[in-house]
């Protein structure tokens, strides 16, 4: 890997973790509206599985949408003006925080009923298949998704026509407030890939570096092997479920715990300053830089315009009456 | 002109777009090896192969999601829900699914996809497989849903449908399979969200579609006897909803009957008689009549089904009640 390589790594977290606190408070301003799902915590995640991928290799995921987006190369500023509702946003302001898109960029949202859309993702493996190409569909969701229907057709589809799909779920202990342990049969989700014969591993995911070795290998297993395959990659999310959450279901000593044990930038940070990859003194002109960029990006956010009102209507259907 | 069943009409439609564009595909329940459970894709597995007539689990979400996801990607889908009453199953999929994406990524997400699926009671099946929940789909803004009435219809609809960019549902009635009627051979593309006079007339407007419209023309034959010139608008499409017919045709009668197999609360009859209370007022000369289904879990027992179900004395009746 080269030096600009991990630089990256450390940059898209660093956005993401900026991009959340200052989502926090143009929420708490009142200017994000709706469900505000934040990715503090989950940051290495995304950012080293989708660093991981190859260009033709699609990704979607579920509602804790921002940081893949960015991962994805949506810019912060974009992803900001969506968070606004704004026309500039990558969703035009019809999706809002739970619906990030950007087709071209070959990240298929930003998907707010749980588990809905894992079959979506099987179906973009089909088509991919169909027509003869070797991209892998990387679907994202949480622990909860797992307990639901959807999620074990679509596995179990994915194993009966051997479709290249990647199924990657992050499991942060928590569905809403309601522990793994208390929904879920078993407390290895990568069980349930055994019960489809879909090969599986778990791992770390607060080790941005363990987290894109393993993808690597995943991804590569899926496109080399055409069949599934399930990463299971363990995870904390720092903050509540969502903006409102009165998060009864855990101690602030679990949570300050992880905070100071397992935070991802940190060990990362840690990681970097090691193995003499990059002084401090870069890393802290990076984070300085990163703080700038998010800056201007809420500014340009805050700028732009409201969508149109005589484009209600727009893109109801392709062929319109 | 031949004459040909609406089954022959579909199955016609289906191997012909399939053989016109190879991104068209179907999937869904027996549709391969069985031939499908109304016979309609009865050849296709061994023409076409396993990769596009693609038999699934029985997994209605996941039929649908796939499809969706398929769609993403340049494909043209046909999935096929063996009767409506499985679509309760794939509900999230078809309403908020594909309903939504195009809309809600701004116009990023394409979904070319047809979902095709059977419906209607009469046929001895209980509660569970015998309803006609077209309005409920149709409430969908972003959803397109289709429902024909004649083989000609059923073949040029359905073409395309195959053909359009947005979703469609696209609802059959499982007693009109061996209906017959003139089909144009070649191409002839019907447009979706047109109405259409099935029939002339200056006396009454009947509104129908699907099942009730065959009802209805059995009615008119009947009051033709007893001099009264029916008028019967085929909707076709219920979303969008085509009133421009419609109310030019009531504007000559004054009078309206909606027919609908489905339930009469919240019903096509509600829709389309507000829409003429609305745009139609000054030209309403008796209240309009709806002629719907009971409002009850249709029966088992044949005699309690047919009389839950709306029949041609019930349309004949509806009509001398307007006049």
């Amino acid at each position: 890997m080269e030096k600009n390589e991990y630089v990256e790594l450390f940059h898209q977290m660093i956005l993401i973790r900026l991009v959340e606190e200052q989502a926090t408070q143009l929420y708490q301003q009142g200017k994000i509206g709706g469900f505000l799902h934040l990715y503090i915590g989950q940051e290495a995640v995304s950012t080293g599985l989708i660093s991981s991928r190859q260009p033709q290799d699609r990704v979607i995921t579920a509602y804790r949408d921002h940081g893949v987006a960015i991962n994805c190369g949506i810019p912060v500023k974009v992803v900001l003006a969506e968070l606004l509702g704004k026309a500039t946003g990558c969703s035009e302001g019809r999706g809002g925080s739970m619906h990030m898109a950007d087709v071209g960029k070959n990240f298929w949202g930003g998907h707010a009923i749980v588990g809905a859309h894992l079959p979506i993702a099987a179906g973009m493996a089909l088509g991919d298949r169909y027509q003869g190409k070797d991209s892998v569909t990387i679907c994202m969701f949480g622990d909860g998704a797992t307990n639901i229907g959807y999620f074990h057709e679509a596995l179990n589809l994915s194993k009966v026509w051997n479709l290249s799909v990647l199924w990657v779920c992050e499991n942060n202990l928590y569905g809403m407030g309601t522990s793994v342990e208390r929904a879920s049969a078993v407390s290895e989700i990568r069980q349930k890939a055994e019960g489809y014969l879909i090969p599986n591993s778990r791992i770390d995911g607060m080790d941005v570096m363990e987290v894109r070795n393993a993808a690597q290998k995943a991804i590569e297993t899926v496109r080399s092997n055409r069949t599934p395959y399930f990463l299971e990659i363990e995870t904390y999310r720092f903050r509540g479920h969502s903006m409102g959450d009165p998060e009864r279901y855990r101690t602030s000593d679990e949570v300050k715990c992880w905070q100071d044990e397992e935070d991802p930038i940190g060990i990362y940070h840690k990681y970097l300053l090691d193995n003499k990859i990059i002084s401090s003194e870069e890393l802290d002109e990076l984070e300085k830089a990163s703080e700038q960029e998010v800056q201007a990006a809420v500014q340009f956010a805050e700028s732009s315009p409201e969508p149109l009102a005589e484009d209600l209507y727009k893109n109801l259907y392709v062929e319109m009456e | 002109m031949p004459r040909i069943t609406m089954r022959e009409a579909i199955s016609q439609a289906l191997w012909e777009e399939m053989e016109r564009d190879t991104r068209v595909f179907i999937m869904g329940e027996e549709v391969g090896v069985w031939g499908g459970s109304y016979a309609v894709t009865k050849g296709f597995y061994d023409h076409f192969g396993a990769e596009r007539v693609k038999d699934t689990p029985i997994s209605e979400a996941t039929i649908i999601g796939a499809a969706i996801g398929a769609a993403l990607t340049g494909l043209r889908p046909v999935a096929e829900l063996m009767t409506i009453n499985f679509a309760f199953s794939a509900f999230e999929h078809i309403v908020n699914q594909a309903a939504k994406l195009h809309y809600m990524f701004a116009g990023q997400m394409v979904l070319p996809l047809v979902i095709r699926t059977v419906g209607g009671g009469g046929r001895q099946l209980a509660a569970t497989h015998s309803q006609t929940p077209d309005v409920v789909f149709a409430h969908f803004p972003g959803l397109k849903v289709v429902a024909p009435g004649t083989p000609e219809d059923a073949k040029g609809l359905l073409k395309s449908a195959i053909r359009s960019d947005d979703p469609i549902l696209f609802i059959e009635s499982a007693t009109l399979y061996q209906s017959r009627g003139e089909v144009a051979e070649g191409e002839n593309l019907i447009p979706i969200g047109k109405s259409k006079i099935q029939r002339p007339g200056k006396d009454v407007t009947i509104v129908s579609y699907s099942k009730m419209l065959e009802t209805s023309m059995k009615a008119a034959d009947q009051l033709a006897q007893e001099g009264i010139e029916v008028e019967i608008v085929d909707l076709r499409t219920l979303r969008p909803l085509d009133m421009e017919p419609v109310l030019e045709s009531f504007k000559k009668t004054n009078r309206a009957v909606i027919v609908e197999e489905g339930w009469r609360s919240y019903g096509v009859g509600a829709e389309v008689s507000a829409r003429i209370y609305e745009e139609a007022f000054d030209y309403v000369d008796a209240p309009i009549q709806r002629v719907a289904q009971k409002e009850v879990p249709l029966p088992y027992n044949r005699n309690l089904e047919q009389l839950a179900l709306p029949q041609v004395e019930d349309v004949v009746k509806a009509v001398k009640e307007v006049l």
